[in-house]
Protein backbone atom coordinates (compact mmCIF):
# COMPACT_ATOMS: atom_id res chain seq x y z
CA UNK A 1 0.00 0.00 0.00
CA UNK A 2 1.49 3.29 -1.09
CA UNK A 3 1.56 6.19 1.34
CA UNK A 4 -1.32 8.56 0.46
CA UNK A 5 -0.43 11.98 -0.97
CA UNK A 6 -3.57 13.48 0.46
CA UNK A 7 -5.46 12.32 3.50
CA UNK A 8 -8.59 13.83 5.00
CA UNK A 9 -9.58 12.27 8.27
CA UNK A 10 -12.95 13.00 9.90
CA UNK A 11 -12.93 16.61 8.65
CA UNK A 12 -15.49 19.04 9.96
CA UNK A 13 -15.61 22.62 8.73
CA UNK A 14 -18.02 25.47 9.25
CA UNK A 15 -17.64 28.89 7.64
CA UNK A 16 -17.44 31.76 10.13
CA UNK A 17 -20.97 33.02 10.86
CA UNK A 18 -22.66 30.02 9.22
CA UNK A 19 -25.29 28.09 11.16
CA UNK A 20 -24.51 24.65 9.81
CA UNK A 21 -21.41 22.68 8.91
CA UNK A 22 -20.13 22.88 5.35
CA UNK A 23 -18.37 19.56 5.85
CA UNK A 24 -18.84 16.92 8.51
CA UNK A 25 -17.10 13.61 9.01
CA UNK A 26 -15.42 13.62 5.63
CA UNK A 27 -12.53 11.25 5.04
CA UNK A 28 -10.55 10.64 1.88
CA UNK A 29 -7.14 9.22 1.04
CA UNK A 30 -5.51 9.55 -2.36
CA UNK A 31 -2.33 7.64 -3.23
CA UNK A 32 -0.28 7.87 -6.43
CA UNK A 33 -1.92 6.14 -9.43
CA UNK A 34 -5.38 6.67 -7.98
CA UNK A 35 -8.18 8.63 -9.64
CA UNK A 36 -10.73 9.90 -7.13
CA UNK A 37 -13.85 11.83 -7.99
CA UNK A 38 -15.96 13.83 -5.54
CA UNK A 39 -19.62 14.11 -6.50
CA UNK A 40 -22.66 15.80 -5.07
CA UNK A 41 -25.44 18.28 -5.77
CA UNK A 42 -24.84 22.02 -5.76
CA UNK A 43 -23.89 23.25 -2.32
CA UNK A 44 -22.97 19.80 -1.02
CA UNK A 45 -19.49 20.95 0.02
CA UNK A 46 -17.37 19.85 -2.94
CA UNK A 47 -15.52 23.13 -3.28
CA UNK A 48 -15.11 23.46 0.49
CA UNK A 49 -13.54 20.02 0.46
CA UNK A 50 -10.96 21.19 -2.08
CA UNK A 51 -10.20 24.29 -0.03
CA UNK A 52 -9.67 22.23 3.12
CA UNK A 53 -7.63 19.63 1.25
CA UNK A 54 -5.33 22.34 -0.16
CA UNK A 55 -4.88 24.15 3.13
CA UNK A 56 -6.81 27.31 2.24
CA UNK A 57 -9.20 26.43 5.09
CA UNK A 58 -8.23 24.68 8.31
CA UNK A 59 -10.61 21.96 9.56
CA UNK A 60 -12.27 22.62 12.92
CA UNK A 61 -12.18 18.92 13.71
CA UNK A 62 -10.15 16.18 12.06
CA UNK A 63 -7.07 16.42 9.90
CA UNK A 64 -6.23 17.40 6.36
CA UNK A 65 -2.71 16.24 5.52
CA UNK A 66 -0.67 16.46 2.38
CA UNK A 67 2.32 14.16 2.39
CA UNK A 68 1.79 13.60 6.14
CA UNK A 69 1.95 17.30 7.00
CA UNK A 70 -1.12 19.43 7.77
CA UNK A 71 -2.12 21.10 4.49
CA UNK A 72 -2.39 24.56 6.05
CA UNK A 73 1.22 24.35 7.31
CA UNK A 74 2.73 24.14 3.84
CA UNK A 75 4.19 27.23 2.25
CA UNK A 76 2.36 27.96 -0.99
CA UNK A 77 5.53 27.53 -2.99
CA UNK A 78 6.41 24.11 -1.54
CA UNK A 79 2.83 22.93 -1.90
CA UNK A 80 2.78 23.98 -5.56
CA UNK A 81 5.70 21.63 -6.26
CA UNK A 82 3.60 18.74 -4.99
CA UNK A 83 0.03 19.64 -6.00
CA UNK A 84 -1.12 21.10 -9.30
CA UNK A 85 -4.59 22.62 -9.41
CA UNK A 86 -6.89 23.42 -12.30
CA UNK A 87 -9.44 25.77 -10.70
CA UNK A 88 -12.97 26.03 -11.95
CA UNK A 89 -12.47 29.35 -13.66
CA UNK A 90 -9.96 32.10 -14.10
CA UNK A 91 -9.64 35.05 -16.36
CA UNK A 92 -6.53 36.39 -17.90
CA UNK A 93 -6.10 40.10 -17.28
CA UNK A 94 -3.66 40.56 -20.12
CA UNK A 95 -3.43 38.76 -23.46
CA UNK A 96 -1.01 35.87 -23.24
CA UNK A 97 0.36 33.09 -25.39
CA UNK A 98 -0.02 29.40 -24.55
CA UNK A 99 3.68 28.80 -23.87
CA UNK A 100 3.83 31.82 -21.54
CA UNK A 101 0.90 30.68 -19.46
CA UNK A 102 2.26 27.12 -19.17
CA UNK A 103 5.62 28.55 -18.16
CA UNK A 104 3.87 30.15 -15.17
CA UNK A 105 3.57 26.60 -13.85
CA UNK A 106 7.34 26.65 -13.29
CA UNK A 107 7.04 29.46 -10.73
CA UNK A 108 7.41 27.24 -7.63
CA UNK A 109 10.69 25.86 -9.00
CA UNK A 110 12.31 29.23 -9.72
CA UNK A 111 14.45 31.35 -7.43
CA UNK A 112 13.61 34.98 -6.77
CA UNK A 113 15.95 36.60 -9.29
CA UNK A 114 16.89 33.60 -11.43
CA UNK A 115 15.84 33.18 -15.03
CA UNK A 116 14.04 30.15 -16.39
CA UNK A 117 16.55 27.37 -17.03
CA UNK A 118 16.65 24.83 -19.86
CA UNK A 119 15.02 22.27 -17.58
CA UNK A 120 12.07 24.63 -17.07
CA UNK A 121 11.49 24.93 -20.79
CA UNK A 122 11.85 21.15 -21.10
CA UNK A 123 9.18 20.68 -18.43
CA UNK A 124 6.89 23.04 -20.36
CA UNK A 125 7.45 21.09 -23.59
CA UNK A 126 6.78 17.78 -21.83
CA UNK A 127 3.60 19.13 -20.26
CA UNK A 128 2.34 20.50 -23.59
CA UNK A 129 3.04 17.19 -25.31
CA UNK A 130 1.36 15.18 -22.55
CA UNK A 131 -1.76 17.29 -23.04
CA UNK A 132 -1.63 17.06 -26.81
CA UNK A 133 -1.20 20.82 -26.93
CA UNK A 134 2.32 21.19 -28.34
CA UNK A 135 0.93 22.53 -31.61
CA UNK A 136 -0.88 25.29 -29.69
CA UNK A 137 2.28 26.65 -28.02
CA UNK A 138 2.48 29.89 -29.97
CA UNK A 139 -1.26 30.64 -30.11
CA UNK A 140 -2.86 33.45 -28.11
CA UNK A 141 -5.03 32.12 -25.31
CA UNK A 142 -8.09 33.98 -26.50
CA UNK A 143 -8.00 32.21 -29.86
CA UNK A 144 -8.39 28.76 -28.24
CA UNK A 145 -11.61 26.76 -28.08
CA UNK A 146 -12.96 25.80 -24.66
CA UNK A 147 -11.53 22.29 -24.93
CA UNK A 148 -8.08 23.49 -26.03
CA UNK A 149 -8.04 26.03 -23.22
CA UNK A 150 -8.76 23.35 -20.60
CA UNK A 151 -5.95 21.19 -21.98
CA UNK A 152 -3.59 24.14 -21.73
CA UNK A 153 -4.61 24.72 -18.10
CA UNK A 154 -3.96 21.05 -17.32
CA UNK A 155 -0.57 21.44 -19.05
CA UNK A 156 0.22 24.40 -16.79
CA UNK A 157 -0.55 22.30 -13.72
CA UNK A 158 1.64 19.48 -15.14
CA UNK A 159 4.50 21.91 -15.68
CA UNK A 160 4.59 22.21 -11.89
CA UNK A 161 5.66 18.55 -11.96
CA UNK A 162 3.23 17.67 -9.19
CA UNK A 163 2.46 14.29 -7.68
CA UNK A 164 -1.19 15.16 -7.15
CA UNK A 165 -3.50 16.86 -9.64
CA UNK A 166 -6.69 18.55 -8.47
CA UNK A 167 -9.35 19.51 -11.01
CA UNK A 168 -12.50 21.45 -10.15
CA UNK A 169 -15.31 20.83 -12.66
CA UNK A 170 -12.94 20.58 -15.62
CA UNK A 171 -15.62 19.37 -18.03
CA UNK A 172 -18.00 22.29 -17.55
CA UNK A 173 -19.18 23.83 -20.81
CA UNK A 174 -17.22 21.38 -22.95
CA UNK A 175 -18.86 19.46 -25.76
CA UNK A 176 -18.91 15.66 -25.85
CA UNK A 177 -15.67 15.18 -27.76
CA UNK A 178 -13.66 17.60 -25.67
CA UNK A 179 -15.12 16.40 -22.39
CA UNK A 180 -14.35 12.76 -23.17
CA UNK A 181 -10.92 13.80 -24.44
CA UNK A 182 -10.20 15.59 -21.19
CA UNK A 183 -11.20 12.61 -19.05
CA UNK A 184 -9.10 10.28 -21.21
CA UNK A 185 -6.18 12.67 -20.80
CA UNK A 186 -6.50 12.74 -17.02
CA UNK A 187 -6.83 8.95 -16.82
CA UNK A 188 -3.74 8.61 -19.02
CA UNK A 189 -1.77 10.82 -16.62
CA UNK A 190 -2.84 8.58 -13.74
CA UNK A 191 -1.93 5.36 -15.52
CA UNK A 192 1.22 6.46 -17.34
CA UNK A 193 2.75 9.12 -15.11
CA UNK A 194 1.50 7.75 -11.80
CA UNK A 195 -0.24 10.94 -10.67
CA UNK A 196 -2.88 10.90 -7.98
CA UNK A 197 -6.01 12.76 -9.10
CA UNK A 198 -8.77 14.47 -7.16
CA UNK A 199 -11.55 15.62 -9.46
CA UNK A 200 -14.63 17.56 -8.49
CA UNK A 201 -17.41 16.97 -10.97
CA UNK A 202 -21.14 17.11 -11.56
CA UNK A 203 -20.99 14.37 -14.12
CA UNK A 204 -21.87 11.11 -12.35
CA UNK A 205 -21.57 9.00 -15.48
CA UNK A 206 -18.15 10.17 -16.55
CA UNK A 207 -16.88 9.95 -12.98
CA UNK A 208 -18.16 6.37 -12.77
CA UNK A 209 -16.53 5.48 -16.09
CA UNK A 210 -13.09 6.90 -15.33
CA UNK A 211 -12.48 7.15 -11.58
CA UNK A 212 -11.21 4.36 -9.36
CA UNK A 213 -13.10 5.65 -6.37
CA UNK A 214 -16.01 7.99 -5.79
CA UNK A 215 -16.99 10.10 -2.81
CA UNK A 216 -20.61 11.23 -2.83
CA UNK A 217 -21.45 14.25 -0.66
CA UNK A 218 -24.81 15.55 0.44
CA UNK A 219 -25.09 18.68 2.56
CA UNK A 220 -21.47 18.32 3.63
CA UNK A 221 -21.78 14.70 4.74
CA UNK A 222 -20.40 11.66 2.98
CA UNK A 223 -23.29 9.52 1.73
CA UNK A 224 -21.25 6.83 0.07
CA UNK A 225 -17.61 6.25 -0.81
CA UNK A 226 -15.68 3.57 -2.63
CA UNK A 227 -15.80 1.78 -5.96
CA UNK A 228 -18.27 3.21 -8.50
CA UNK A 229 -20.44 0.09 -8.42
CA UNK A 230 -20.90 0.42 -4.66
CA UNK A 231 -21.54 4.17 -4.64
CA UNK A 232 -23.81 4.74 -7.61
CA UNK A 233 -26.79 2.58 -6.80
CA UNK A 234 -30.23 3.59 -7.95
CA UNK A 235 -31.42 4.21 -4.43
CA UNK A 236 -28.46 6.38 -3.43
CA UNK A 237 -28.61 8.51 -6.56
CA UNK A 238 -32.37 9.03 -6.29
CA UNK A 239 -32.11 10.01 -2.63
CA UNK A 240 -29.19 12.40 -2.99
CA UNK A 241 -30.33 14.11 -6.19
CA UNK A 242 -34.09 13.91 -5.49
CA UNK A 243 -34.86 12.64 -8.98
CA UNK A 244 -35.88 9.21 -10.30
CA UNK A 245 -33.23 7.42 -12.36
CA UNK A 246 -32.64 4.10 -14.07
CA UNK A 247 -29.27 2.40 -13.86
CA UNK A 248 -27.37 0.53 -16.57
CA UNK A 249 -23.91 -0.94 -16.80
CA UNK A 250 -21.40 0.06 -19.49
CA UNK A 251 -17.86 -1.38 -19.50
CA UNK A 252 -18.62 -2.79 -16.07
CA UNK A 253 -19.32 0.67 -14.63
CA UNK A 254 -22.69 1.98 -13.45
CA UNK A 255 -24.36 4.63 -15.62
CA UNK A 256 -27.44 6.52 -14.61
CA UNK A 257 -30.22 7.74 -16.86
CA UNK A 258 -32.53 10.40 -15.44
CA UNK A 259 -36.20 9.52 -15.95
CA UNK A 260 -38.96 11.86 -17.08
CA UNK A 261 -41.22 12.94 -14.29
CA UNK A 262 -44.51 14.38 -15.60
CA UNK A 263 -45.77 17.44 -13.75
CA UNK A 264 -48.85 15.84 -12.15
CA UNK A 265 -46.93 13.01 -10.52
CA UNK A 266 -44.37 15.38 -8.96
CA UNK A 267 -46.84 16.91 -6.56
CA UNK B 1 17.69 45.46 -29.75
CA UNK B 2 14.49 46.92 -28.34
CA UNK B 3 16.29 47.54 -25.04
CA UNK B 4 19.04 49.43 -26.85
CA UNK B 5 16.45 51.51 -28.66
CA UNK B 6 14.60 52.30 -25.47
CA UNK B 7 17.84 53.23 -23.70
CA UNK B 8 18.76 55.54 -26.60
CA UNK B 9 15.31 57.17 -26.49
CA UNK B 10 15.67 57.67 -22.73
CA UNK B 11 19.13 59.23 -23.01
CA UNK B 12 17.99 61.43 -25.90
CA UNK B 13 14.92 62.62 -23.96
CA UNK B 14 17.08 63.66 -21.00
CA UNK B 15 19.74 65.20 -23.25
CA UNK B 16 17.13 67.15 -25.20
CA UNK B 17 15.70 68.40 -21.94
CA UNK B 18 19.15 69.71 -20.94
CA UNK B 19 19.89 71.30 -24.30
CA UNK B 20 16.53 72.95 -24.99
CA UNK B 21 14.96 75.76 -22.99
CA UNK B 22 13.71 79.31 -23.17
CA UNK B 23 17.19 80.73 -22.59
CA UNK B 24 19.47 80.09 -25.55
CA UNK B 25 22.65 78.45 -24.33
CA UNK B 26 25.22 77.90 -27.07
CA UNK B 27 26.20 74.26 -27.36
CA UNK B 28 29.85 75.07 -26.69
CA UNK B 29 29.02 76.65 -23.34
CA UNK B 30 26.62 73.95 -22.27
CA UNK B 31 28.92 72.45 -19.65
CA UNK B 32 29.83 75.81 -18.12
CA UNK B 33 26.36 77.29 -18.00
CA UNK B 34 24.73 77.89 -14.61
CA UNK B 35 21.31 77.55 -16.19
CA UNK B 36 22.19 74.09 -17.40
CA UNK B 37 23.87 72.93 -14.19
CA UNK B 38 21.53 74.41 -11.62
CA UNK B 39 18.20 74.39 -13.45
CA UNK B 40 17.98 72.17 -16.49
CA UNK B 41 20.12 69.18 -15.46
CA UNK B 42 18.44 68.54 -12.10
CA UNK B 43 15.07 69.17 -13.69
CA UNK B 44 15.69 66.69 -16.51
CA UNK B 45 16.92 64.06 -14.08
CA UNK B 46 14.01 64.63 -11.69
CA UNK B 47 11.56 64.34 -14.59
CA UNK B 48 13.20 61.08 -15.58
CA UNK B 49 13.13 59.62 -12.06
CA UNK B 50 9.54 60.70 -11.38
CA UNK B 51 8.29 59.50 -14.77
CA UNK B 52 10.04 56.17 -14.31
CA UNK B 53 8.63 55.74 -10.81
CA UNK B 54 5.11 56.52 -12.01
CA UNK B 55 5.45 54.05 -14.88
CA UNK B 56 6.51 51.24 -12.56
CA UNK B 57 3.92 52.11 -9.89
CA UNK B 58 1.19 52.11 -12.55
CA UNK B 59 2.25 48.75 -13.98
CA UNK B 60 2.30 47.20 -10.52
CA UNK B 61 -1.05 48.62 -9.46
CA UNK B 62 -2.75 47.57 -12.70
CA UNK B 63 -1.77 43.97 -11.99
CA UNK B 64 -2.69 44.28 -8.31
CA UNK B 65 -6.21 45.68 -8.68
CA UNK B 66 -6.68 43.57 -11.81
CA UNK B 67 -7.81 46.58 -13.73
CA UNK B 68 -5.94 47.70 -16.83
CA UNK B 69 -7.33 51.22 -16.39
CA UNK B 70 -5.81 51.74 -12.94
CA UNK B 71 -3.55 54.75 -12.48
CA UNK B 72 -1.23 55.35 -9.52
CA UNK B 73 -3.32 58.38 -8.53
CA UNK B 74 -6.61 56.53 -8.70
CA UNK B 75 -6.07 55.11 -5.24
CA UNK B 76 -6.66 58.39 -3.42
CA UNK B 77 -3.09 59.64 -3.23
CA UNK B 78 -3.64 62.73 -5.34
CA UNK B 79 -6.54 63.81 -3.12
CA UNK B 80 -4.50 63.31 0.03
CA UNK B 81 -1.47 65.09 -1.38
CA UNK B 82 -3.59 68.03 -2.55
CA UNK B 83 -5.20 68.38 0.84
CA UNK B 84 -1.79 68.32 2.53
CA UNK B 85 -0.46 70.99 0.21
CA UNK B 86 -3.46 73.28 0.64
CA UNK B 87 -3.35 72.95 4.42
CA UNK B 88 0.34 73.88 4.37
CA UNK B 89 -0.48 77.00 2.37
CA UNK B 90 -3.48 77.93 4.50
CA UNK B 91 -1.28 77.65 7.60
CA UNK B 92 1.37 79.85 5.92
CA UNK B 93 4.07 77.26 6.36
CA UNK B 94 7.11 78.50 4.52
CA UNK B 95 10.36 77.12 3.25
CA UNK B 96 11.19 75.26 0.06
CA UNK B 97 10.24 71.90 1.54
CA UNK B 98 6.96 72.87 3.27
CA UNK B 99 4.78 72.00 0.29
CA UNK B 100 6.45 68.70 -0.67
CA UNK B 101 6.51 67.48 2.92
CA UNK B 102 2.87 68.43 3.52
CA UNK B 103 1.85 66.74 0.25
CA UNK B 104 3.85 63.65 1.14
CA UNK B 105 2.17 63.46 4.57
CA UNK B 106 -1.24 63.93 2.94
CA UNK B 107 -0.50 61.15 0.46
CA UNK B 108 0.66 58.85 3.25
CA UNK B 109 -2.50 59.57 5.25
CA UNK B 110 -4.66 58.69 2.24
CA UNK B 111 -2.53 55.59 1.62
CA UNK B 112 -3.04 54.46 5.22
CA UNK B 113 -6.79 55.05 5.13
CA UNK B 114 -7.25 53.27 1.82
CA UNK B 115 -5.09 50.38 3.00
CA UNK B 116 -7.16 50.09 6.17
CA UNK B 117 -10.35 50.13 4.08
CA UNK B 118 -8.90 47.43 1.86
CA UNK B 119 -8.59 45.19 4.90
CA UNK B 120 -12.17 45.82 6.00
CA UNK B 121 -13.39 42.37 4.98
CA UNK B 122 -10.90 40.60 7.25
CA UNK B 123 -7.25 39.69 7.04
CA UNK B 124 -7.24 39.56 3.27
CA UNK B 125 -6.51 42.71 1.27
CA UNK B 126 -9.31 43.14 -1.23
CA UNK B 127 -8.15 44.92 -4.40
CA UNK B 128 -11.70 45.86 -5.39
CA UNK B 129 -12.19 47.66 -2.10
CA UNK B 130 -8.78 49.31 -2.52
CA UNK B 131 -10.03 50.73 -5.80
CA UNK B 132 -13.39 51.87 -4.43
CA UNK B 133 -11.83 53.13 -1.20
CA UNK B 134 -9.21 55.03 -3.17
CA UNK B 135 -11.82 56.82 -5.23
CA UNK B 136 -13.90 57.59 -2.13
CA UNK B 137 -10.99 58.86 0.00
CA UNK B 138 -9.75 60.89 -2.96
CA UNK B 139 -13.16 62.52 -3.40
CA UNK B 140 -13.46 63.19 0.32
CA UNK B 141 -10.02 64.82 0.47
CA UNK B 142 -10.86 66.88 -2.63
CA UNK B 143 -14.05 68.09 -0.95
CA UNK B 144 -12.15 69.27 2.13
CA UNK B 145 -9.54 70.87 -0.12
CA UNK B 146 -12.22 72.81 -1.97
CA UNK B 147 -13.82 73.86 1.32
CA UNK B 148 -10.50 75.26 2.57
CA UNK B 149 -9.85 77.03 -0.72
CA UNK B 150 -13.32 78.59 -0.77
CA UNK B 151 -12.94 79.89 2.79
CA UNK B 152 -9.40 81.16 2.37
CA UNK B 153 -8.57 84.30 0.44
CA UNK B 154 -4.91 83.72 -0.10
CA UNK B 155 -3.82 84.29 -3.64
CA UNK B 156 -1.17 81.64 -3.17
CA UNK B 157 -3.87 79.04 -3.31
CA UNK B 158 -3.78 79.45 -7.06
CA UNK B 159 -0.19 78.31 -6.88
CA UNK B 160 -1.27 75.27 -4.90
CA UNK B 161 -3.68 74.34 -7.66
CA UNK B 162 -1.13 74.89 -10.36
CA UNK B 163 1.37 72.89 -8.39
CA UNK B 164 -1.15 70.10 -8.06
CA UNK B 165 -1.47 69.91 -11.83
CA UNK B 166 2.08 68.82 -11.87
CA UNK B 167 5.24 70.74 -12.41
CA UNK B 168 8.91 70.20 -12.15
CA UNK B 169 9.87 73.84 -11.68
CA UNK B 170 10.78 73.13 -8.06
CA UNK B 171 13.51 70.72 -9.15
CA UNK B 172 16.88 71.05 -7.48
CA UNK B 173 19.84 68.79 -6.90
CA UNK B 174 18.41 68.23 -3.41
CA UNK B 175 15.14 66.86 -4.76
CA UNK B 176 16.99 64.73 -7.32
CA UNK B 177 19.13 63.29 -4.55
CA UNK B 178 16.09 62.68 -2.37
CA UNK B 179 14.24 60.74 -5.06
CA UNK B 180 17.41 58.93 -6.17
CA UNK B 181 17.92 57.67 -2.62
CA UNK B 182 14.29 56.93 -1.80
CA UNK B 183 12.87 55.43 -4.98
CA UNK B 184 15.22 52.44 -5.36
CA UNK B 185 13.77 50.78 -2.25
CA UNK B 186 10.16 50.47 -3.46
CA UNK B 187 11.44 49.87 -7.01
CA UNK B 188 13.42 46.83 -5.89
CA UNK B 189 10.46 45.57 -3.85
CA UNK B 190 8.27 45.78 -6.96
CA UNK B 191 10.89 44.15 -9.16
CA UNK B 192 11.21 41.31 -6.67
CA UNK B 193 7.45 40.80 -6.97
CA UNK B 194 7.63 40.45 -10.78
CA UNK B 195 6.86 36.75 -11.01
CA UNK B 196 4.07 36.69 -8.41
CA UNK B 197 2.57 39.68 -10.25
CA UNK B 198 2.53 37.58 -13.43
CA UNK B 199 0.60 34.93 -11.52
CA UNK B 200 -1.77 37.48 -9.98
CA UNK B 201 -3.00 38.38 -13.46
CA UNK B 202 -4.69 34.94 -13.48
CA UNK B 203 -6.67 35.72 -10.34
CA UNK B 204 -5.84 35.21 -6.69
CA UNK B 205 -6.96 31.60 -6.47
CA UNK B 206 -4.90 30.46 -9.45
CA UNK B 207 -1.91 32.49 -8.28
CA UNK B 208 -2.03 30.81 -4.90
CA UNK B 209 -2.19 27.33 -6.39
CA UNK B 210 0.77 28.14 -8.61
CA UNK B 211 2.80 28.89 -5.51
CA UNK B 212 2.46 32.64 -4.87
CA UNK B 213 2.01 33.93 -1.34
CA UNK B 214 -0.85 36.11 -2.53
CA UNK B 215 -1.51 38.11 0.65
CA UNK B 216 2.10 39.09 1.07
CA UNK B 217 2.46 40.02 -2.59
CA UNK B 218 -0.66 42.20 -2.55
CA UNK B 219 0.47 44.12 0.52
CA UNK B 220 4.00 44.62 -0.73
CA UNK B 221 2.92 45.75 -4.17
CA UNK B 222 0.29 48.14 -2.84
CA UNK B 223 2.61 49.71 -0.28
CA UNK B 224 5.62 49.92 -2.59
CA UNK B 225 3.66 51.37 -5.53
CA UNK B 226 1.91 53.87 -3.26
CA UNK B 227 5.13 54.97 -1.55
CA UNK B 228 6.67 55.55 -4.99
CA UNK B 229 3.66 57.58 -6.04
CA UNK B 230 3.74 59.55 -2.78
CA UNK B 231 7.30 60.76 -3.35
CA UNK B 232 6.48 61.55 -6.97
CA UNK B 233 3.52 63.70 -5.96
CA UNK B 234 5.59 65.37 -3.24
CA UNK B 235 8.32 66.61 -5.59
CA UNK B 236 6.27 67.20 -8.73
CA UNK B 237 2.53 67.27 -8.03
CA UNK B 238 -0.04 65.11 -9.75
CA UNK B 239 1.28 64.16 -13.17
CA UNK B 240 -1.42 62.11 -14.76
CA UNK B 241 -1.39 59.54 -17.55
CA UNK B 242 2.29 58.56 -17.29
CA UNK B 243 1.40 55.78 -14.85
CA UNK B 244 -1.59 54.78 -16.94
CA UNK B 245 -0.34 54.89 -20.51
CA UNK B 246 3.32 53.94 -20.17
CA UNK B 247 2.68 50.43 -18.79
CA UNK B 248 0.34 49.72 -21.69
CA UNK B 249 2.79 51.01 -24.26
CA UNK B 250 5.48 48.87 -22.63
CA UNK B 251 3.18 45.83 -22.75
CA UNK B 252 2.71 46.24 -26.50
CA UNK B 253 6.42 45.66 -27.02
CA UNK B 254 7.63 43.74 -23.99
CA UNK B 255 4.58 41.60 -23.26
CA UNK B 256 2.96 41.34 -19.89
CA UNK B 257 5.78 39.64 -17.98
CA UNK B 258 6.75 41.99 -15.22
CA UNK B 259 10.40 41.00 -15.19
CA UNK B 260 10.91 42.93 -18.39
CA UNK B 261 7.78 45.07 -18.24
CA UNK B 262 8.76 46.93 -15.05
CA UNK B 263 12.24 48.00 -16.25
CA UNK B 264 10.75 48.96 -19.62
CA UNK B 265 8.03 51.00 -17.89
CA UNK B 266 10.72 52.76 -15.85
CA UNK B 267 12.80 53.77 -18.86
CA UNK B 268 9.71 54.60 -20.93
CA UNK B 269 8.05 56.62 -18.17
CA UNK B 270 11.27 58.51 -17.53
CA UNK B 271 11.72 59.29 -21.22
CA UNK B 272 8.10 60.36 -21.66
CA UNK B 273 8.12 62.73 -18.70
CA UNK B 274 11.51 64.24 -19.59
CA UNK B 275 10.19 64.85 -23.10
CA UNK B 276 6.84 66.21 -21.88
CA UNK B 277 8.62 68.59 -19.51
CA UNK B 278 10.79 69.88 -22.34
CA UNK B 279 7.61 70.66 -24.27
CA UNK B 280 6.00 72.24 -21.20
CA UNK B 281 8.97 74.61 -20.82
CA UNK B 282 9.46 75.52 -24.46
CA UNK B 283 6.21 75.66 -26.43
CA UNK B 284 4.81 78.76 -24.71
CA UNK B 285 8.17 80.18 -23.49
CA UNK B 286 8.86 82.29 -21.56
CA UNK B 287 5.73 81.06 -19.80
CA UNK B 288 5.31 77.44 -18.83
CA UNK B 289 2.52 74.87 -19.04
CA UNK B 290 1.90 72.48 -16.14
CA UNK B 291 3.57 69.28 -17.26
CA UNK B 292 0.42 67.36 -16.28
CA UNK B 293 -1.35 69.24 -19.06
CA UNK B 294 1.22 68.07 -21.59
CA UNK B 295 1.15 64.43 -20.42
CA UNK B 296 -2.64 64.50 -20.62
CA UNK B 297 -2.55 66.03 -24.11
CA UNK B 298 -0.17 63.27 -25.24
CA UNK B 299 -1.67 60.57 -23.07
CA UNK B 300 -5.37 60.86 -23.82
CA UNK B 301 -5.13 60.19 -27.58
CA UNK B 302 -2.76 57.27 -26.94
CA UNK B 303 -5.14 56.03 -24.30
CA UNK B 304 -8.11 56.23 -26.64
CA UNK B 305 -6.15 54.20 -29.17
CA UNK B 306 -5.36 51.61 -26.51
CA UNK B 307 -8.98 51.39 -25.40
CA UNK B 308 -10.00 50.65 -28.96
CA UNK B 309 -7.39 47.94 -29.19
CA UNK B 310 -8.52 46.54 -25.85
CA UNK B 311 -12.12 46.16 -26.88
CA UNK B 312 -11.07 44.34 -30.06
CA UNK B 313 -8.82 41.91 -28.19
Amino acid sequence: MTEPLLRLDGVRYRYPGATSDALQGVSLAIAPREFHAVLGPNGSGKTTLVRVALGSLTPLVGRADIDRRPASMWSRQDLAKLVGVVPQREDNLFPQRVRETVLLGRYPHLSLWGRERAEDHDAVDRALRACDAAHLADRWLWTLSGGEYQRVRVARALAQEPKLLVLDEPGMSLDLKHEMGLFELVLGLVREQGLGVLMITHDLNLAARFADSLLLLEAGRPVAAGAPNDVLTQQTVETVFSWPVAMQTVDGRPQMIPLRQPKESRA
Amino acid sequence: MKWTLLAIVAVLAVALSVVLGPAAVPLGELLRSDIVWNLRAPRALLAFLVGGSLGVAGAGLQALVRNPLADPFLLGLSGGAGLGAVIAIALHLSGPWALPIAAFIGALAALGLVYRLGLIGGASLDPRILLLGGVAIGAFAAAITTAIVSLADAAELRNAFLWLWGGLSGASWDSVLLVALYAPIPLVVLLAASRPLDLLALGEESAQYLGADVERVKRRVYLAASLLTAVAVAVSGVIGFVGLVVPHMARLTWGHRHRSLLPAAFLGGGALLAFADTLARTVVAPRELPVGVVTALIGVPVFAFLLKRWTIA
